[in-house]
């Protein structure tokens, strides 16, 4: 039942895409309706399968089904589907942010040129995510995986006519190529040892040690470099920021909720053939992440890259929780920043619009309607966005009560657990409670500068109106699952994470012959849980207070501490200069390095070697040239010519049109056919 | 009369004289009884197989929709001769060659 | 020699002698007659193959239909003038010998192929498994015929019809 019902929530979308590649101009309301009645199909699918795993509460509840896509002798290829609680989980998740993503472009994107073709994008990318979601092999991830990539390529570069936006897909497109580079070794490494690409196999190859030591951790850092292109881990983060050029539920969609988070999905799914050395870089490389991008969305004036960049930190947790071992907790973490991150994005989404329109009204093309230095005092103008906005805020930041507490929480515990295990990995707690600390900080500075204080420019605020109910019926749905109890229940307890989602997702051993047991890992993050909630909930308030000081009180004034710090605040605010590095020691020296060898097959290899050769043989056509005239021309090309015409007109004789004569041949070649029969 | 083999020859002494009418005969009708002659000729083809495959009925369904096919062949095929012999006043096969050109 | 043995040569012979009058005899309205008692021969020849359903649908649909058709064709479109015109064309002696040796060369094959023979007692009567067989295992190719039977029909009526 389960196989059945994913496939229908896999191929609606695609069914919805293909509808409206093709008559989607021709439809009424530009088809927008067939797209969303193919998401709500499967949302309420998902739905049924997500409260039917729930009411059968099995924690190890699988099913799988397979077919062979291709088969050439000893080499076969198996494509299949495994839907086990993580992917119902996921699949929900998607179709969820999916559903809403489509209502609220109803709204946002109306009267965009290319309305159905944006609706066509946005199915073709639920089905490729959702593909990512039910495949039970590499391969076919993999596929699904550059499905994603196309359509997020497509989606940000929905306005192709502006530079930028087309730019960023480029950019986006391209960086993701560069991790699954490292993807696709991975999965040649592991075939070549194990000779299959299904999980499965994979799991059960890696425990009978059948690939093992260095190649291992090689595979494994291949595999994970797939999904630091997807996740947009340092070094590769620089895409997504830039891929905000999109519309703004795209964005909650892809670049925060779902896309961005199959990366995290394959890093939980191979975690257990992930060795110690491969772990110890998924760790760091997360770790990292998280405060890095922190540190550069504290600077950012633009709403939607202070929300980038918070992704790109928040991703850097989940790999971080991966790296450490408690990749359950990532995965919650998913969850969880799925629903207040896709929420923060329509948010920002509606506050982006209404102050489109209201700058349009005011014939004012050069004011950024991103910018947050031009709003303030928003409050009471759009009521409904911004507490629905607080609540994802407090959950982002860590406040008890709220969903991201539970999971952040977990993260931290587990991460905490692994320092007092290894003291040498100390950084790791200090990177994650780093970032938590900035998170709470850049995020409430966020709020507070666009929904409170006075309004920047007051000639604006009279036109600043609630958005559309299409566009806040997400915003309330999604504001109210940032609680914490929709992920405890049936137990009531906002200090511990336990629930339905830790009942039925749990974790398992490493398939790695000597990695720590699940049991190990679990019981080290129980012992630093009471710690890891503290600290977490005092980084969270000293955030969360410095923010207020910083932006309500005034007290401490920003531009101050800004010069004060100098070039700290020039580095963070231009993103540590990644893009101009990258373009000075990467791109700029490829450049230079190409047309060093373009020069030289030009300038040598062609003139001297390629027209040296072009002479011989333009000698040597000539003399062929001439033996082919008058010998093959004359005698033997004329000579089948004349035969050929000969036996044309002799042949022609023969059609008679008179029907008593084709009878008679027709009985002469039968009497001819009977004569080699017989003797 | 207890041979296939006597129901095989007149079998093919029918075919052949059939054959030949096709073949030479000038006027379409004649042509059209040739092949009359044709199809009988298969028809105790198919019933004599079916007597001596141990009374096997397939046969005579087969020659009963052979019997059927006759019936339409010679409705059209005498359609068609009446239709030339009114657009050329001969009915001579020989001289319906217009498709030729 | 019993009797029905000197039936059944006689009736071939009866036969063959038929169809030979047909193709060679120059009179049309002639051929057609003989073709008449060539198709009484096959009926009859039906009967000796116990086949006696088979037997009076050739004296139903052959004699009683197809004949009486061809004959109705040499009427209408038989003109008096032309009955004395040669009813053969020049391929008339090429075809002799390809007709000749076709029958040379069947009669060879058939004295070569070791036929399988079953004996079998006779049936009381056809009709009834023919009936089963055409309402059972054949009833879409007896659907099939049937609407060819209806197309040639509407054919036939449609190409006679005077052109308006």
């Amino acid at each position: 039942m389960f196989i059945d019902y994913s496939l229908f929530i896999l191929f609606l979308p695609l069914l919805a895409f293909v509808i409206q590649i093709f008559f989607g101009k021709k439809l009424p309301r530009q088809g927008d309706w067939v797209s969303i009645l193919a998401i709500m199909t499967s949302l309420v699918l998902a739905i049924i399968m997500f409260f039917s795993m729930i009411s059968s509460y099995d924690p190890n509840f699988k099913e799988e089904a397979s077919f062979t896509w291709f088969d050439m002798g000893e080499f076969k290829i198996r494509l299949g589907f495994l839907v086990d609680n993580l992917t119902i989980i996921m699949l929900l998740v998607v179709t969820l942010i999916s559903t809403c993503t489509h209502l609220f472009s109803t709204e946002y994107l109306k009267g965009d040129i290319r309305y159905s073709r944006y609706f066509a994008y946005l199915g073709l990318f639920t089905f490729s995510m959702n593909g990512i979601v039910l495949a039970n092999n590499l391969i076919s991830m993999y596929m699904f995986w550059e499905l994603v990539g196309v359509s997020s390529y497509l989606l940000i570069g929905h306005w192709f006519e502006k530079d930028s936006a087309a730019d960023a897909s480029k950019k986006a497109f391209l960086t993701n190529r560069v991790g699954d580079i490292g993807f696709f070794i991975g999965i040649m490494l592991i075939y070549n040892a194990i000779g299959s690409f299904a999980f499965g196999d994979i799991f059960n190859g890696v425990a009978s040690e059948m690939i093992t030591g260095t190649t291992l951790t090689l595979a494994g850092v291949g595999l994970f470099m797939g999904a630091m292109g997807k996740s947009s881990q340092f070094p590769l983060h620089i895409w997504l920021p830039d891929a905000m050029e999109g519309p703004t539920p795209v964005s909650a969609l892809i670049h925060a909720a779902t896309m961005v988070a199959a990366g995290v999905y394959l890093s939980v799914r191979i975690f257990p053939i992930l060795t110690p050395d491969a772990l110890l870089v998924v760790a760091y490389v997360g770790g990292f992440t998280a405060l890095f991008a922190a540190s550069i969305a504290i600077t950012q004036r633009d709403i939607k890259k202070v929300l980038a960049y918070s992704t790109v930190s928040q991703l850097g947790y989940m790999i971080l929780a991966v790296g450490t071992g408690v990749y359950t907790a990532a995965f919650f973490h998913l969850l969880t920043h799925a629903m207040f991150k896709a929420n923060l994005f329509y948010g920002s989404g509606s506050v982006i619009h209404s102050m489109h329109h209201a700058l349009h009204k005011k014939h004012d093309h050069d004011t950024d309607p991103q910018d947050m230095m031009n709003m303030g005092g928003f409050r009471t103008k759009m009521p409904i966005t911004h507490w629905s906005m607080l609540l994802s805020t407090l959950a982002i930041a860590g406040v008890p009560l709220f969903s991201g507490f539970l999971s952040k929480d977990a993260i931290l515990a587990g991460t905490l657990s692994f320092a007092q295990h290894h003291p040498q990995h100390f950084l790791l707690p200090i990177f994650g409670f780093g970032a938590a600390l900035i998170t709470a900080f850049y995020m409430f500075r966020m709020m507070f500068l666009t929904f409170y204080g006075k309004p920047q420019m007051p000639e604006l605020i009279n036109d600043i109106h609630e958005s559309p109910k299409i566009m806040t019926g997400p915003l309330v749905l999604l504001g109210g699952l940032s609680f914490f109890i929709w992920y405890t229940l049936p137990y009531f307890n906002f200090m511990s994470s336990h629930g339905w989602f830790t009942d039925l997702v749990i974790p398992r051993d490493s398939s790695v012959p000597g990695n720590p047991s699940a049991e190990y890992i679990s019981q080290g993050a129980h012992h630093a849980h009471h710690l890891a909630m503290y600290l977490s909930i005092a980084v969270a308030s000293v955030g969360i207070l410095l923010s207020w000081i910083f932006y309500i009180k005034k007290s401490l004034s920003a531009d101050a501490w800004s010069k004060r710090l100098g070039f700290l605040y020039h580095w963070s605010q231009g993103k540590y200069y990644f893009d101009e590095n990258y373009s000075k020691y990467l791109y700029q020296p490829t450049l230079r390095l190409a047309k060093k060898i373009a020069w030289i097959d030009w300038e040598l290899y062609d003139k001297y070697f390629i027209n040296g050769f072009g002479k011989v043989t333009n000698l040597a056509s000539k003399v062929t040239g001439k033996f082919d005239y008058e010998a093959i021309d004359q005698v033997l090309v004329d000579g089948t010519a004349k035969i050929a015409n000969l036996l044309g007109r002799l042949l022609r004789t023969v059609q008679t049109g008179k029907l008593q004569n084709y009878v008679l041949y027709v009985t002469c070649g039968l009497i001819i056919l009977m004569i080699i029969q017989t003797f | 009369m207890d041979q296939l083999n006597n129901y095989l020859y007149i079998s093919a002494i029918l075919f052949s004289l059939g054959t030949f009418a096709v073949m030479t005969r000038r006027n379409g009708i004649a042509v059209l009884m040739g092949v009359e002659l044709i199809l009988n000729a298969a028809n105790l083809n198919f019933v004599a197989f079916s007597r001596f495959g141990g009374m096997n009925m397939d046969g005579h369904i087969f020659s009963l929709f052979v019997i059927v096919l006759a019936a339409a062949e010679a409705a059209v095929a005498l359609a068609i001769v009446i239709n030339i012999y009114n657009n050329l006043h001969t009915i001579n096969v020989d001289d319906a060659a217009m498709m030729k050109e | 020699m019993p009797l029905a043995e000197i039936v059944f040569w006689l009736l071939a012979a009866f036969t063959i002698i038929s169809a030979s009058f047909v193709v060679l005899n120059n009179q049309l309205l002639y051929s057609a007659i003989a073709l008449l008692f060539a198709l009484f021969g096959v009926a009859g020849l039906y009967i000796f193959l116990w086949a006696d359903f088979i037997a009076g649908i050739q004296l139903l649909v052959y004699i009683g239909g197809i004949n009486v058709l061809i004959i109705f064709g040499i009427m209408l479109t038989n003109k008096i003038s032309s009955v004395r015109l040669s009813q053969t064309n020049v391929q008339q002696g090429v075809g002799a010998v390809i007709a000749l040796w076709l029958m040379i060369l069947i009669s060879l094959v058939i004295s070569k192929t070791p036929w399988l023979q079953i004996d079998s007692s006779e049936p009381s009567g056809t009709v009834h498994a023919i009936g089963t067989l055409l309402l059972s295992k054949y009833l879409l190719p007896f659907e099939a015929i049937s609407l060819l039977l209806l197309g040639a029909l509407i054919g036939a009526a449609l190409l006679s019809r005077e052109a308006t």
